[in-house]
């Protein structure tokens, strides 16, 4: 059979069989083809950029200079859909695609998600074009959040599976992109803007996107089976939290840990999200006179910033300390600096101030990278594409529980004729609190009973 | 196969991560020169 052959015989190029790596694979080729994914989907968090210029795009120049918006100009509140709609299809694609994942491998997922997130860019060009809000709402928001939800689990058991050593770091450097692709995304989306408008944005970001994670699905690979990195002996017996049994997806949703994880996550994030989503007006108000819009606008890249280091730093100290371990440190550190945060203001001490919300915002970015490796240590690692995809539901509520929550309890407070530099004092004992109910379900972690695992196949051998 | 480079070559690996690591570094500097001006 000729080589051409052989490779016909495994079937298309995006079938997992043509993913399976040759002898003498790099396993450090692989983080850059999840990047690749992650460092586009990112852009998600940025798309706030757009929502300016796309609600100008019929205006009028006043007599002040300053532009005034037409009569069918899109308002601020329906451009906000777009991200949110985004976000839900995020969520749902990554629950209900996730055994779609498993079973089709990494390559093929990743091609779909470059399909859909640079052709749902293409579709909102269209919709900008034609002034039709509900063609954005459709190709960014759905075709597009459901590539965001692909994209982000499509990398995370190929990592695992090369780095069963070090887990946590790999998927890691992979969610790490996922926070870093909003520093690209937005001066070049203001730059590119700048020279075509908002729709040869799109359509510009849409190909360059297409064309950049098509390259990491180019360069993905598996290993083969029973492959293991060379000086690395796997447990041979479950131990504490670790386990060498695997849970099917389906299975995994009966178990208590899955749900006590679900909650842990959604802590963490609700309370992350919701500072995030109003640190520029909330450092305005804390210190009034001190904190400039621009500052303020520094002040959130700089967050953007621990978020991202975060998600490499906390995940691969997993490595190390473990994964409950890393999240009682989030959820205990994260009430003291909760706790801190309004003194910081009376204080006027901007310095402790950031440097506390940068160490909140790393462990907000790091319980996000740390889940995967937790999953795996619980579930086993043949299904853990596909559960991670499920948990990613607590993210989704997170989303709309989180800003709801900060924002209400300012405006409950500021009614109540509270000071602005004070209106975020008891938002910041309330997050405390619910990191301390956190900290309680990440403590009632314990292993899955047997009952639950799957048929044991035959223990991994050295390729 | 192992975890060393015998297979994929260096200059492969290397272009790899610059394809991804150049783009990332230039966002993270221009998100610093941003942040400065919190501090002025």
């Amino acid at each position: 059979m000729t080589a051409d052959a052989a490779m016909a015989s495994k079937g298309g190029w995006l079938t997992r069989e043509r993913t399976i790596a040759e002898p003498g694979f790099n396993r450090w080729m692989v983080p850059p083809a999840a990047l690749c994914v992650h460092l586009c989907i990112g852009e998600v968090y940025a798309f706030s950029v757009f929502n300016k210029p796309l609600s100008l795009l019929h205006s009028t120049v006043g007599a002040d200079g300053v532009k005034v918006p037409g009569a069918d100009d899109w308002s601020i509140p329906s451009l906000g859909w777009i991200f949110s709609i985004a976000i839900l299809f995020l969520g749902l694609a990554a629950a209900f695609g996730g055994a779609w994942v498993e079973k089709v491998g990494p390559r093929k997922t990743m091609a779909a998600a470059a399909a859909l997130f640079g052709g749902g860019f293409l579709v909102a060009a269209l919709g900008v074009s034609w002034h039709q809000l509900w063609l954005v709402y459709l190709g960014y928001g759905v075709l597009g959040g459901c590539g965001l939800g692909l994209g982000y689990i499509s990398p995370v058991k190929t990592l695992m599976s090369w780095f069963p050593d070090r887990p946590g770091m790999a998927t890691g450097m992979a969610i790490m992109g996922f926070g870093g692709g909003a520093f690209i995304a937005s001066p070049l989306s203001v730059w590119l803007m700048g020279i075509g408008g908002v729709a040869f944005a799109f359509v510009v970001l849409g190909i360059v996107y297409f064309v950049y994670m098509m390259v990491g699905a180019t360069i993905v690979r598996t290993p083969p089976k029973g492959w293991l990195p060379a000086g690395y002996v796997p447990p041979k017996q479950s131990k504490g939290l670790i386990t060498t049994a695997n849970v099917h997806v389906d299975q995994a949703l009966k178990t208590r840990q899955f749900w006590l994880l679900w909650g842990v996550l959604f802590l963490n994030v609700t309370a992350g999200i919701g500072v995030l989503g109003q640190a520029s007006l909330m450092s305005q108000e804390m210190f009034p006179g001190l904190i400039t819009a621009a500052a303020a606008s520094g002040f959130v890249g700089l967050l953007s910033l621990f978020n991202m280091g975060g998600r490499f730093f906390w995940a691969s100290t997993s490595d190390y300390i473990g994964r409950k371990n890393t999240y009682t440190v989030f959820f205990l550190l994260g009430i003291v600096l909760y706790a801190l945060v309004p003194t910081t203001g009376q204080m006027g001490s901007i310095v402790l101030f950031v440097l506390f919300y940068g160490i909140i915002l790393s462990m907000y970015g790091g319980g996000f990278a740390t889940i995967p490796a937790y999953l795996k240590d619980v579930f086993g690692n043949q299904y853990v594409g596909a559960i991670h995809g499920r948990l990613l539901t607590a993210w989704s509520a997170a989303g709309i529980v989180g800003p709801s929550l900060v924002n209400y309890i300012r405006d409950y407070q500021i009614n109540a004729g509270v000071p602005k530099a004070d209106a975020y004092t008891v938002t910041m004992y309330i997050m405390a609190g619910l990191l301390a109910v956190g900290f309680v379900l990440n403590f009632l972690m314990s292993p899955v009973d047997e009952r639950h695992h799957m048929e044991a196949e035959a223990a991994p051998s050295r390729a | 196969m192992a975890n060393n480079a015998s297979g994929t070559s260096n200059a492969k690996l290397y272009l790899a991560w610059a394809f991804v690591g150049i783009p990332l570094a230039w966002g993270i500097v221009m998100t610093l020169i941003n942040a400065l001006a919190l501090f002025q």
